[in-house]
């Protein structure tokens, strides 16, 4: 075990845990961050998408000891959901069970920064490292594409 | 947030217990009210008291009602959709209203499940009861308050007027009506005068999900609470022999390591060490019983398919006579693989077994089982388990086995402490309780141009189709038929997937009609409706048919005029496919183009047929998901076993759609005013026939098995 110490949603946190330990367990487990969602632990699904340094990283392949820059949750993307990627997705009502979408919203979040206007078809490739098993997409992007107008 | 006891007054729907509409999830974020203000800037003011009215819901002295959601919510949105009902019939603001979910109670709510899209169907009736009951208590309460006779009253969102003019809201009367008689047989509003279902409410999680709160089983946190990771067996019907768990100790944060039956739960502080132990876990296994792999699983279902031994499970007519007779026939056979579940959030489940209590809370579309069976293995009462059901990141079915809230319930037992199992994804893929493989021949034969027999035989692994499935399209259709069904036993696992059989056994059926189509030179949307023509007369008398052969038209037409059927220009290829399942007629019409020599699924045109809609949009999302859902196990799902070992465990070996391989998807519903059926599978079904159908108008090649990803390069 060792002591890190990580800038997260703006606020220094100290945690106490293995080098190997992942970002997403980090934030689920020590910190109580648990808005960023398990899915599969190996990078494939998306489930666990944070901000590190504005751009958007797999937490759960992410071991706490390589962190280096500040990290944004779901939870800190703004106070009370007024981030326009969470307004857009209130706007479209897009979840269905919603485990997916805090990280598809932070994935559309960190796109959103690098593309100001951006087309179907470059949504849809920005967004396809993210799963949704219900099926959510067509909401998804039509999300993606109001909040980038917000 | 005190319920107030209530005297004097009579049982509601013969609940038992007195105070509290259900589990009280004391979340402070819960009292935003249904509404979903832009910006939160209003949250509701709670009242200083509230008053029980029934078992579904209780108003605050300031008019704030909170409606109690029985069901578990899985995604299928009844979290929001169950509690418009009744909202409806009691008449109020639906700003005004807060849902909280409720734990499960079986004295006092009547179906808490979960399952085969009977929520809102079967739930539809007793939520208009208890909004219109709680509606006419709070008209008596104001009527007596007034001394007039109740009929001289009228109600608009939550204010009850007077003949003179007076005017009282319901937190006003609420104490009152809490005392009063509950009154039978009241009426329920005309559908005319709706205006909350029908119309379109937002997802009363919205906000919550949007912004990462807690809302999930995963999520739970209890003090003193462990985290256990669980080795079961790597392959099916495998035991463990020995073990040796001295790394495992080794890592930090670890507490203890539990043998429970066949498997081994490490316990810890937190997920990872939990997870990252049990993988130095050194365990030795062996055979139980047989490995079995999916090339035998392949031979025994092909023979199975082929030994007619099993009473038919519908035989109408004389099909041998048809058979005999006939011009022409043709025989098919379709093939699926076994299919995980894949839920985005795995199995988990908190369980606490204590001296005093068992606590046990998480995501189950079976909570009632959970209780049951918890109480056999840790041999406690069931009234001294609570179970309260968490937000679910998705059931399709898997969630209605409890096989993790019985481990965790045994391992917190073993361990005296609270417990939070997780399953790793490989867990979740690799200890699943599969979609099982199955094979459908499908049989027709043809005379003087028409359809006289079909016959059509399932080799399934584990079970069969159940008792209605057979009383579907074609039965009705066709004078001579007869279903039958064989199953092979395994130690795989199987169970319920969404739409269990039907998932498959609707492109079999479909595709297989297509190609009736074709050899009988008909139109395939001709065929359907003249065949659904002659089921007509028969569905009337013929009682154990399930589905309506008109409604399945009407359906038909909105689909086929919607999709321009027959009228697209030249180079995009539509494969049409109807089917009825869990008491919804669907229609699914896809297009289909060729680029660069593949055939791309460009649009999916739906039209469905489920009653009265609730709530538009949120259906639409719903029906929109199935499709996807559909077209995507279609295409990719796939799980093949190789010695009793699942050929994938994780997304990097287990394909699912994703966002770039989703077609356009155009929803609509047949206007209806009857009662509502349910959505969370009915869509699936339909999807795969209707592009395999396309698919074979742009390439000339047929699809026979799933995954069609398998058989030729197409892209979704
Ligand atoms: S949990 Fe990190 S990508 Fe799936
Ligand atoms: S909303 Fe359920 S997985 Fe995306």
């Amino acid at each position: 075990m060792a002591q890190y110490t990580l800038d997260v949603n703006g606020k220094s946190q100290t945690v106490n845990v293995d080098s190997d330990t992942p970002l997403l367990w980090v934030l689920r487990d020590s910190l109580n961050l648990v808005g960023t969602k398990f899915g599969c632990g190996i990078a494939q699904c998306g489930a666990c998408t944070v901000h590190i340094d504005g751009i958007a990283m797999r937490s759960c392949s992410i071991p706490v000891s390589k962190v280096n820059g500040p990290v944004t949750t779901i939870e800190g993307l703004s106070e009370n959901g007024t981030h326009p990627v969470q307004k857009a997705w209130k706007q479209h009502d897009v979840p269905q069970c919603g485990y997916c979408q805090a990280g598809q919203m932070m994935t559309a979040a960190a796109f959103l920064k690098e593309n100001k206007n951006p087309s179907e078809k470059e949504i849809c490739s920005a967004m396809n490292g993210n799963i949704c098993r219900c099926g959510t997409y067509p909401r998804i992007n039509k999300a993606v594409k109001t909040a980038s107008k917000l | 947030m005190e319920n107030k006891k209530t005297l004097n007054r009579r049982t509601f729907f013969k609940i038992s217990g007195a105070a509290g509409g259900g589990m009280v999830l004391g979340f402070s974020w819960l009292a935003q009210g249904c509404k979903q203000p832009e910006e939160i800037a209003k949250v509701l003011e709670m009242p200083s008291e509230w008053y029980d009215i029934n078992a579904y819901l209780k108003i605050g002295d300031n008019g704030v009602v909170t409606i109690f959601s029985q069901n578990p919510e899985i995604g299928q949105n009844v979290k929001t959709s169950m509690p418009m009902i009744v909202a409806e019939e009691l008449d109020i603001d639906w700003e005004n209203v807060i849902v909280e979910q409720a734990g499960l109670n079986t004295d006092k709510f009547p179906r808490q499940v979960a399952g085969g899209s009977q929520s809102i169907r079967q739930g539809w009736k007793a939520l208009r009861d208890a909004g219109a009951t709680a509606r006419q208590m709070l008209i008596n309460a104001a009527a007596q308050q007034w001394e007039v006779d109740p009929s001289k009253l009228t109600v608009s969102k939550g204010i009850i007027q007077g003949p003179n003019g007076q005017e009282l809201g319901y937190g006003e009367v609420a104490s009152m009506a809490a005392t009063m008689e509950v009154p039978t047989d009241v009426p329920h509003k005309k559908i005319t005068d709706f205006n909350i279902i029908g119309s379109d409410k937002k997802n009363v999680d919205l906000q919550n999900i949007v912004t990462g709160k807690p809302l999930f089983g995963i999520d739970t946190k209890r003090e003193g609470m462990q985290y256990a990771s669980v080795l079961r067996p790597p392959a099916f019907g495998q035991k463990l022999v020995s073990f040796d768990d001295a790394e495992a100790r080794k890592v930090s944060g670890v507490n203890d390591v539990i043998k429970f039956g066949n498997k081994i739960a490490v316990l810890a502080d937190a997920t990872w060490p939990a997870m990252k132990a049990k993988k130095l876990i050194n365990a030795e296994w062996a055979v139980d019983s047989t490995l079995e792999s999916t090339a035998d699983h392949d031979k025994q279902l092909i023979a199975k398919l082929n030994t007619d031994n099993t009473e038919p499970f519908r035989n109408d007519g004389d099909v041998d006579k048809a058979f005999s007779e006939a011009d022409e026939i043709i025989s098919r056979v379709y093939e699926s693989p076994f299919l995980p579940h894949n839920c985005m959030e795995p199995m988990n489940f908190f369980a606490d077994v204590r001296e005093d209590k068992v606590e046990m809370h998480g995501p189950i579309q079976t909570p009632a089982w959970s209780r049951s069976r918890a109480s056999k293995i840790i041999d406690r009462k069931e009234e001294d388990i609570d179970v309260t059901m968490s937000r679910m990141g998705g059931g399709f079915g898997r969630r209605l086995y409890g096989d993790f809230s019985d481990e965790a319930a045994e391992i917190s037992s073993i361990a005296k402490k609270p417990i939070q199992l997780i399953f790793t994804r490989e867990d979740d893929m690799t200890a699943g309780t599969y979609r099982q493989a199955i094979k459908y021949k499908i049989e027709a034969s043809l005379k003087d141009n028409k359809i006289t027999g079909y016959k059509l035989s399932e080799a399934a692994i584990n079970s069969n189709m159940y008792g209605l499935i057979p009383n579907f399209f074609p039965a009705g259709a066709i004078p001579n038929l007869r279903i039958s069904g064989n199953k092979q036993k395994s130690n795989i696992t199987t169970g319920a997937w969404r739409a269990p059989y039907t998932n498959f056994l609707a492109f079999a059926e479909q595709s297989f009609f297509d190609e009736v189509a074709e050899k009988l030179g008909k139109d395939e949307v001709d065929l359907r409706m003249e065949l659904l023509e002659i089921a007509k007369p028969i569905a009337e008398s013929d009682e154990k048919i399930e589905y309506s052969p008109a409604r399945m038209q009407g359906c038909i037409k909105l689909a086929a005029e919607k999709a321009k059927w027959g009228k697209q220009a030249q180079g995009t290829y539509q494969g049409i496919s109807a089917y009825y399942s869990h008491n919804t007629h669907v229609v699914e019409i896809a297009n289909v183009v060729m680029e660069d020599g593949q055939a791309v699924v460009k649009k999916v045109t739906c039209a469905v047929d489920c009653g009265i809609v609730i709530n538009p949009d949120a259906a639409t999302n719903m029906v929109t998901g199935g499709i996807i859902d559909g077209i995507g196990h279609a295409m990719y799902g796939d799980l093949t076993f190789d010695n009793g070992v699942p050929s994938a465990a994780n997304f990097d070996e287990y394909r699912l759609i994703r966002n770039t391989e989703i077609p356009e998807i155009d929803v609509h519903f047949v206007p209806s005013t009857k009662d509502p059926t349910g959505l969370g599978e009915p869509t699936l079904p339909p999807a795969g026939g209707a592009i395999a159908n396309a698919i074979y108008k742009a390439t000339g090649t047929r699809m026979y098995k799933q995954p069609f990803v398998k058989e030729m390069n197409v892209i979704g």
